[in-house]
Parts: structure tokens; sequence; C-alpha cells
């Protein structure tokens, strides 16, 4: 299944990558090469078949729903790019008002 | 320290010695960071050493230890996967996104082995987030094999088993998500297992592909493996997906049943596999060993051909969904831009190495409208027939046996341009983990070429007692101990 430069590109923005088209077009190989593998499961039958996403069937566990404060709020800080008080700088994604 | 040399070290042995006080943590401790110095230069296992805590940490147990103290690790140098958090100190991941990230808490199994008295002395390297057969995918170094410097000590967790193989600390902690302990430990010629999914708690893991992702210990020994696995498994309130089962006490258990008779199950479809001859052979020498006192019988996975295939599906989509947190804004490495969404692009595109994009792009497709039932879905109705066919299975045969690797140790460079082929190398591996089921990888000899030869014992959910015991009945049966020759010069 061969994938196209375009929609490399595509999927790039979708997961926030970007390659250069040299790196984009060595990705369409490799994709199309590791999705052609993929077609095998294409051959199995699997109409009336549930799928699995937890090996394990465990009940969903249930706590209460209380606030507590986190015992490390410098470490968590301190790991930041860019932080200002007790919050974290960020590009601005709001325009002033016009 | 006495005559014994560290490379005749094991836990339980020197847990023995230490309570008797033959020696103490201290030297210990100061015996594995001399053994470090030697021997990492070359090996480059770690990516993060702690050689002044460590020996703190050593003389609080000594000192412990005379109050009458007790801990099932008190004062055991041991070694933690570098996807492990450990409070205070570095988890990277081996990636450039989080190059300078300090754990903001610990991770349960670093807590309960601190609570045992463990002596933690440093971080192991590994592919980067755990994503490869081989730490070539590390974005610091490549670990180099002990057994053969220009070999890869398999991975992702190939920190760990160089380590563990080379005595540098008596035990590891790695994580195994498709054959991660597993084929390191068979490369390296140690004991690694990966528990069932459920069995040890999984916070301050940093995740990769949650349905499969699991930790578990590295031994030099099965009976090291087994009490580093009590110490670390049971439930945990802050991991949803942690199991209420009561954790036997494994040491214990293997002794009682070191003469239990096993029926014993052989997959046809995995001795159908293309692999290696001396590999086969290794395996049908022990089978045939076992046949003496067990009941060995052939059963049948007939889905184990569409396994890698179904993982490389929804391992890359389960990680495409976690690592969308790397985004350059609370924490882990930022490329500036006026643009939130540039921002996050030139973050990533700079931070993620080759093959966890790759990934993160074969997940975002498998996952994205349109495709979504023919790739994401399909492969998790195939992932029912696979744990179908181990349920059908076990119905039958107590465990099972099986090959690690389809091939010995492969050379640095040999795999890393054809990810098809790298992928392919996990083929034994990667249908328990699919299936959640416990596996365990043992030495059991040498090829022609002194590389190590690894043998899978695969159980029932949450039959670890029956896993090891098995594994401690082979051990026991080749009665070899797997030094590297780097070790004897």
């Amino acid at each position: 299944m061969p994938i196209s430069l375009e929609e490399v590109l595509k999927i790039a923005h979708l997961c926030r990558l970007e390659f250069d088209e040299e790196e984009a077009k060595k990705f369409s190989e490799e994709l199309s090469k590791i999705l052609d593998y993929f077609e095998t499961l294409q051959t199995l039958d699997t109409q009336d078949v549930p799928p699995t996403f937890h090996a394990v069937k465990l009940p969903t566990p249930y706590r209460e729903d209380e606030v507590k404060t986190f015992d490390n709020i410098e470490g968590l800080l301190a790991n930041s790019p860019k932080s200002k008080d007790n919050m974290i700088v960020v590009p601005k994604v709001v325009k002033a008002p016009s | 320290m006495k005559s014994t040399t560290l490379t005749e070290f094991t836990i339980k042995n020197a847990l023995e010695m230490l309570e008797k006080g033959e020696i103490s943590s201290v030297e210990l401790v100061e015996e594995t960071f001399n053994q470090i110095k030697r021997f990492d230069p070359e090996v480059k296992a770690f990516l993060h050493l702690f050689e002044e805590e460590a020996l703190s940490k050593a003389k609080e147990a000594d000192e412990k230890r005379k109050k009458g103290e007790k801990g099932s690790l008190l004062g055991i140098p041991l070694s933690i996967k570098d996807n492990i958090c450990i409070k205070g100190y570095p988890t990277t991941c081996a990636s450039k996104i989080l190059e300078n990230f300090i754990a903001p808490y610990e991770a349960t199994v670093v807590e309960k082995l601190k609570v045992e008295g463990a002596v933690l002395i440093g971080k192991t390297n590994l592919d980067e987030f755990a994503m490869g057969s081989s730490t070539e995918n590390s974005a610091f170094f490549t670990t180099k094999n002990p057994w053969d410097l220009e070999r890869v000590p398999g991975g992702s967790s190939g920190g760990s088993a160089a380590a563990v193989a080379v005595r540098m600390g008596l035990g590891s902690l790695g994580s195994d998500t498709g054959g991660s302990i597993r084929q390191p430990a068979a490369f390296c010629g140690v004991v690694g297992l990966k528990p069932t999914y459920g069995l040890v708690s999984r916070y301050g893991l940093v995740a990769f592909a949650s349905s499969l992702d699991q930790i578990g210990p590295f031994g030099l020994t099965v009976e090291d493996t087994a009490i580093l696995l009590k110490a670390i498994a049971g439930k945990d309130e802050k991991d949803s997906t942690s199991a209420a089962v009561s954790i036997p006490d494994y040491l214990q258990v293997i002794h009682q049943n070191e003469k239990t008779k096993f029926t014993i199950g052989l997959p046809k479809e995995y001795l159908q596999t293309e692999m290696d001859p001396e590999i086969k052979q290794k395996i049908e020498e022990v089978v045939n060993l076992l046949r003496k006192t067990h009941e060995i019988k052939e059963v049948s996975l007939p889905h184990t051909p569409y396994a890698v295939a179904t993982y490389y599906i929804i391992a890359p989509a389960e990680a495409s969904s976690n690592l969308a947190r790397y985004d350059g804004v609370k924490y882990g490495l930022r490329v500036e831009s006026t643009n939130l969404i540039d921002m996050y692009k030139k973050t990533r595109a700079k931070g993620f190495g080759k093959e966890v994009k790759r990934r993160i792009m074969i997940g975002t497709y498998a996952l994205s409208a349109g495709y979504y039932d023919a790739f994401y879905l399909k492969a998790s109705k195939v992932r029912t027939l696979i744990l179908r066919d181990f349920l059908e299975a076990f119905k039958q045969v107590d465990l099972l046996i099986t090959p690690v690797t389809p091939t010995p140790p492969f050379r640095i460079g040999e795999k890393i341009t054809d990810p098809l082929q790298m992928y392919l190398s996990d083929i034994f591996t990667i249908p328990v983990n699919l299936a959640g089921l416990p596996g365990i990888s043992i030495p059991i000899g040498l090829n022609s070429e002194g590389l190590p030869i690894g043998l899978q014992i695969i159980g029932p959910h949450f039959r670890e007692d029956l896993l090891l015991s098995l594994a401690y009945q082979i051990e026991k049966m080749i009665d070899q101990r797997f030094i590297p020759p780097l070790l004897k010069s």
C-alpha cells in the first residue's frame, strides 16, 4: 500500500511532527513497506470476533474524587521550560482584541 | 572483602554473607563501583551513576542490619532502567526530549525496593522510550554486549541486562512491552522476567504502550529473580491496572516445587518459525532432558504468524497517544516559537529520534479517520484470537516452552537500517505481551561462537509461581554459570 508524500505530510501534521522533503520521502517508502506487512491481517475473518483492548480483565477501580496537594510543586516547576511565579509560560494563544 | 569475587555473587548468597557479617554492604557497593569503573567505559550500560548516594545508603543499610532491622534486599546494590522514576534523579528514557528531566516523584517499584533496603547505584541505558531491540535507538550511546563488544546487548532494556551480566549491580529492573526484558536477558546470558499484566505497579514507569507495558526484574539466577519479583509485586492504588492478587513467597515456592512434575507444551508454530539452527538444537536438548521427568505435549497456537503485525499496529497506536504529552509545554525540551503549533512541531522534530517518530507516524496513521477499522480495530480483534490460542493451550498444559529469539545477538549496525527486520526479531516474545501473560528468559547454553542462548517459559495469567519453579528446575539441571569472557580477563 503506497503512502504518498502528501499523506506523510498530513499524518506528520496530525501528530505535530515535521520533516524536510528528503526525510518525508524516506518515510513514505518505509511506511509503505510496513503497511504492506500489515496486510497479512486482512486474510483473517474477524467478523464475529470482539476486540481486546486489555488482555487481563480487571474491574474498574473507584476512589473518592478528592483534591490532594502534590508534595513537590518546586520539582514540577523546575522541569518546566519557562516558569514565572507559580505558572508555566507558554506562547500566546489568544489574539489581543482589535 | 573476603576471597569471593563479585563475579560469583548472587543476591541470595550476598544476603547470607551480609547476615553472617562476612561482608558489609559498603564493601559490596564499593566493589560494585570498582567493577563499573573497570568495565563500564567499554560496555556502556549506565546513563547515570550515583556513587556517593549509594555508599551512604549502604552505610545506612549496614547500621540497620546491626540494629536487627530486616529487609529482603537490605544492602543489595541494584540498577534501574532509565524509564522508571527515582525521585530527584534524571529520567531521560534515553531521549533528547527528556534529557534534563528530573523525576518529581517516585515510581512504586522504586519505593518498594527502598522499603526493602536495596541500594540503587544508577540508571541503565535503553532504546529511546523503550522502542527497539538493541539499544541502538538510545539518543546517547549504544550499550555493548559483554559477550562480544561488537554485538548488541538486545533491547530495549539492554543496559540492565548488560549491567547484571557484568555484575555491575546484583540485579536490575527493566520494562517489557514486546520482549524488552526477555530478549536482552537472552542476549546477555542472564535471567529476565516479564510478569503478568497487572502483577507489578507501573506507577512511575514512563508509558510507551499502556495495554502492553510491564516492569520486571533481571537477575543472575532464577532465585535472585524470584527475590526481586516478590519485592516489587502487588496491588497499588496509584495504578488502576494493578491487580488485587496475593503474592506468594516465590523463593520458598520454587524450593518446594523442586521435584514437581509439569505438563509442558511445545507450540508447533514457534518451532516451525525460521530460526538459527543452534538455538533450535539447544532448546530441543533441554526439552529432551525434561522428558525424563515431565510430560511434554505438542500444542498449537495457530495465530502466531499474525502476532508481529498485530503488535506493530497496537503498540505504535498507543505510543502515538502516550507520546502526545511531549509538546514542550510543561516539561522537557522546548524549541521556542511565536506560534504554539509551530512550537509543538519544532520541539518534537528536534527532541524525538528516528524510530520514535516512525512509530508515532505508524500509530497516528492506524488511528486516523478512514483507517481505524482496517488497522487498529482489526489488530485488536486479532489480538483476541491470539489470546484465545493461549487460553486453549493452557487447558491442556501447565506451561509452554519456546525460544526467546530467532537469532543470536546480532552485530551493531546489522539491522538498524531495516525496521521490519528489527521488528521480526521479537517474534517469540510479542505474543506474550499481547495476551498479558508472564514469560521468563533463562540462559541454557552458548553457541559455537560463545554467545548466549536463552529459553522462554510462558505461563497462565498470574502463575509466576509455576513459571519460576520450572525455570529453577531447568537451571539446576543445566548447572552452569554463564560468565562473559570479559570478566575472566
